[in-house]
């Protein structure tokens, strides 16, 4: 089979599931690594944070948070249209 | 747009011929618990999973409860009077085999998870005299208290504890490869499992695994009719990965599949209608139990079975007078009479009496334990709930005992669907096997989600733990058999062809085009002539646009092939809806061509295999598997007797 060099860039997608605080992550890649779907890719600049490429293909289960070992570096959020409405009780 | 490097080595060309006695595809909790098995009874042992095992699955970050547990030392009903019950409740459209070992084992495989590290029990005193403990066995139960038949469980510590026995056993894991087709040999006239094949997502090394025994346990079909291109992670209930190539591969083998003409008016699909599972007022699973208001805070009343209101929380936790034990759980939507439990007045009615929408979950008006164990167990250990939904919400300020959350739709699923969405919900088809969980297909087994009929959690550990013990021992007469070189250069001609045109159709806006003539062709009502018509375009779908697929990469690859296979499970369903030529209640299937409903001739199994390109029917009594106790126990002595291992 010939050789065939592989290319990628991010896939564009109306939500943002996964924020990072550059201040905070340590660039382990622990998040890529739990994550099921891969929609992680690792930065090949070491130290930083894995950019978010398939960001239409997350799942929100948030493993990648549960791994994280520094508290606040990452954050998940669902898509604005499934913020579910809490008010207080009656 | 800004490209960036390819972070992972390109392996393209490159092949790795690996062998194990028994092979197992799918690393979720039933791949988990087969190579467990396999492994305790003394075999190498190969799992395959796509995603990462220590994370992956359906339960990867959690589960919160574990049905049936059935010979846990609390419970009053016995596996066979729980899984005569499930049989009955689904119409003897029930996997009876599979349901018993869940009632059976179930509790042996959570036993086996506390010795690897998972939790189990509420060691920490956390709910110390909640009703729902027995302060005894510090097991904790869902559902129905008087009878403790299903365990509220930690399910998040579940799947690294798994990861970490795999490991200690000497399983060799193969992370991030895609299982793609299985091997299979002819022996002596009869054909034979010997193998799989598959890929590397990050490299694309070609993979090639060689077994005695192989084990399917990879997910039910998905993104069949529900597509979103903008947020293909969520438009399924079960993660993006998990789209039926297990079934695909099967398919594409010959192995026998049941139920296929099974599909539900969507349930779930918060790129679509719904709101994240478990994160919407409701009082279904996780939230089962709930205090439910309506827009005014007046309290929505629950009844028995009889339509008596209940007149305490507890009381919706207990059978009705005279019942011994209800049924509620994954698969259970509305019961018969005789399993009916607690449930809130019906939707209709609560409009009938002037009930204001909208509908809130308010957990303050419940005592402080069941409070507890809804939101920061239960909603913290299910999957996809400790992040997203217990530590989000709280983060925006939410505070169960000072808000109430609102409902969506009319009930759990927290939206309505169109008829013609579909999904493969609340036990849909799948493969058929004997009583040692094999198919059709001497050397290939079955477990978990890939059965018919499947159930939750618990059933994927039981069933594929005892797969796993069941493929062991097949495999001491088994010998290995090369694959054919043909078989193989055809598997690398049918992966890598994508990658290697130069521009085509990428693969979402084929999973696109496979939605919508599922939707418009194999809907809520079926014809003969429209079933006919999808499969005409199914067909030039395979011709002209597969050769034509194209990508850039092998993380784009890996969903190509996916779609490839949804392609494939797709067609099977087209077929399995021709075969039934009649409609069905408990199948949620109707013919407008056909609209007798369940006639006593069309009361069986179909079953649908391919042999040679060609769609094979066939028909298998209700109830083959015989009386479930007595046929466990004739084949399954040396579990009994050998500390159920």
């Amino acid at each position: 089979m010939d050789k065939k060099d592989f290319h990628v860039s991010k896939v564009s997608c109306s939500a943002e599931p996964l924020i990072y605080d550059d201040s905070k992550c340590i660039g382990c890649n622990r998040c890529a690594e739990a994550c099921m779907a891969d929609v992680l890719v690792p930065d090949t600049e070491k130290g930083k944070h894995p950019v978010v490429m398939y960001p239409g293909e997350c799942w929100y289960c948030g493993a990648c948070v549960m791994d994280c070992p520094v508290e606040g570096a990452l954050r998940l959020v669902h898509p604005l249209m499934n913020r579910a409405k809490f008010v207080p009780v009656k | 747009m800004k490209e960036y490097v390819w972070p992972y080595s390109n392996e393209l060309g490159e092949r790795t011929v690996d062998s194990a006695d028994v092979l197992v595809l799918g690393g979720g909790l039933a791949g988990c618990y087969a190579a467990i098995a396999a492994a305790r009874h003394g075999k190498s042992v190969i799992l395959v999973e796509k995603g990462a095992t220590r994370r992956s699955g359906s339960a990867g970050t959690g589960f919160d409860h574990w049905e049936s547990a059935c010979t846990n030392p609390c419970s009053k009903i016995s596996p066979k009077e729980m899984a005569e019950a499930y049989v009955d409740e689904q119409d003897h459209y029930s996997n009876g085999i599979g349901h018993y070992i869940e009632c059976r084992e179930g509790y042996d495989r959570l036993l086996d998870m506390e010795s690897f590290g998972g939790k189990i029990r509420d060691t920490e005193d956390e709910f110390k005299g909640a009703e729902f403990r027995d302060d005894e066995t510090k097991l904790m139960f869902a559902y129905d208290y008087t009878n403790c038949y299903t365990l509220r469980v930690w399910g998040s510590t579940f799947k690294p504890a798994l990861r970490k026995e795999l490991q200690r056993l000497g399983v060799k894991v193969y992370d991030r490869v895609e299982a793609t087709a299985l091997l299979t040999s002819v022996v002596d006239g009869k054909k034979r499992g010997i193998g799989a094949m598959g890929m590397n997502v990050r490299t694309g090394r070609f993979m090639v695994f060689r077994a005695k025994a192989t084990i399917l346990t990879m997910s039910r079909p998905a993104r069949v009719w529900l597509f979103d291109s903008d947020m293909p992670g969520i438009c399924e209930f079960r993660p993006p990965q998990s789209i039926g190539s297990g079934h695909a591969m099967g398919w594409r083998a010959g192995v026998e599949f049941t139920m296929m003409e099974k599909s539900v008016r969507a349930e779930m699909s918060s790129a679509i209608r719904s709101f994240p599972p478990y994160g919407a007022g409701n009082n279904h699973n996780t939230w089962y139990g709930a205090t439910m208001v309506d827009a005014r805070g007046v309290e929505i009343p629950y009844l028995d079975r009889d339509g008596n209101e209940l007149k305490d929380v507890s009381q919706r936790f207990h059978p009705a007078p005279g019942q011994k034990f209800f049924l509620k759980g994954g698969v259970i939507d509305e019961p018969k009479y005789d399993y009916r439990g607690p449930e809130t007045m019906s939707f209709d009615k609560l409009m009938e009496r002037g009930y204001k929408l909208p509908f809130y979950a308010d957990l303050s008006r419940m005592p402080a334990l069941e409070r507890k164990a809804i939101w920061g167990m239960m909603v913290g250990e299910e999957g996809k709930t400790k992040i997203p939904i217990l530590q989000n919400y709280t983060q925006r300020g939410f505070d169960p005992e000072k808000h109430m959350l609102q409902s969506y739709g009319t009930g759990w699923t927290s939206a309505q669907f169109l008829d013609q969405e579909r999904q493969l919900f609340g036990a849909p088809g799948g493969i058929i096997t004997d009583w040692d969980l094999k198919t059709n297909i001497d050397g290939i087994y079955a477990a978990g989600d890939q059965l018919f009929a499947s159930d939750c959690a618990g059933h994927a550990c039981a069933t594929g733990y005892y797969a796993g013990r069941k493929a062991a021992a097949a495999a001491d007469s088994m010998d290995f058999i090369e694959p054919s070189e043909t078989d193989i250069q055809a598997e690398i001609d049918r992966l890598y062809r994508p990658v290697m045109n130069d521009r085509g159709y990428g693969w979402k806006e084929l999973n696109k085009a496979i939605s919508r003539a599922m939707q418009n062709y194999c809907g809520g009502i079926k014809c003969e002539e429209n079933l006919r018509e999808g499969l005409d375009l199914l067909e030039s779908y395979r011709n002209e646009i597969v050769p034509n697929l194209h990508c850039e990469n092998p993380h784009d690859l890996m969903r190509t092939h996916e779609v490839m296979d949804i392609l494939d499970v797709a067609t099977m369903i087209l077929h399995a809806c021709l075969m039934r030529e009649s409609s069905s209640a408990p199948l949620c299937f109707d013919r407008s061509d056909c609209p007798e409903m369940d006639p006593e001739r069309d009361r069986c199994f179909i079953t649908i295999r391919q042999e040679n390109g060609i769609p094979v029917r066939g028909v298998i009594p209700h109830d083959y598997f015989g009386d479930l106790e007595e046929e466990y126990e004739k084949r399954n002595q040396d579990y009994i007797n050998n500390g159920r291992r």
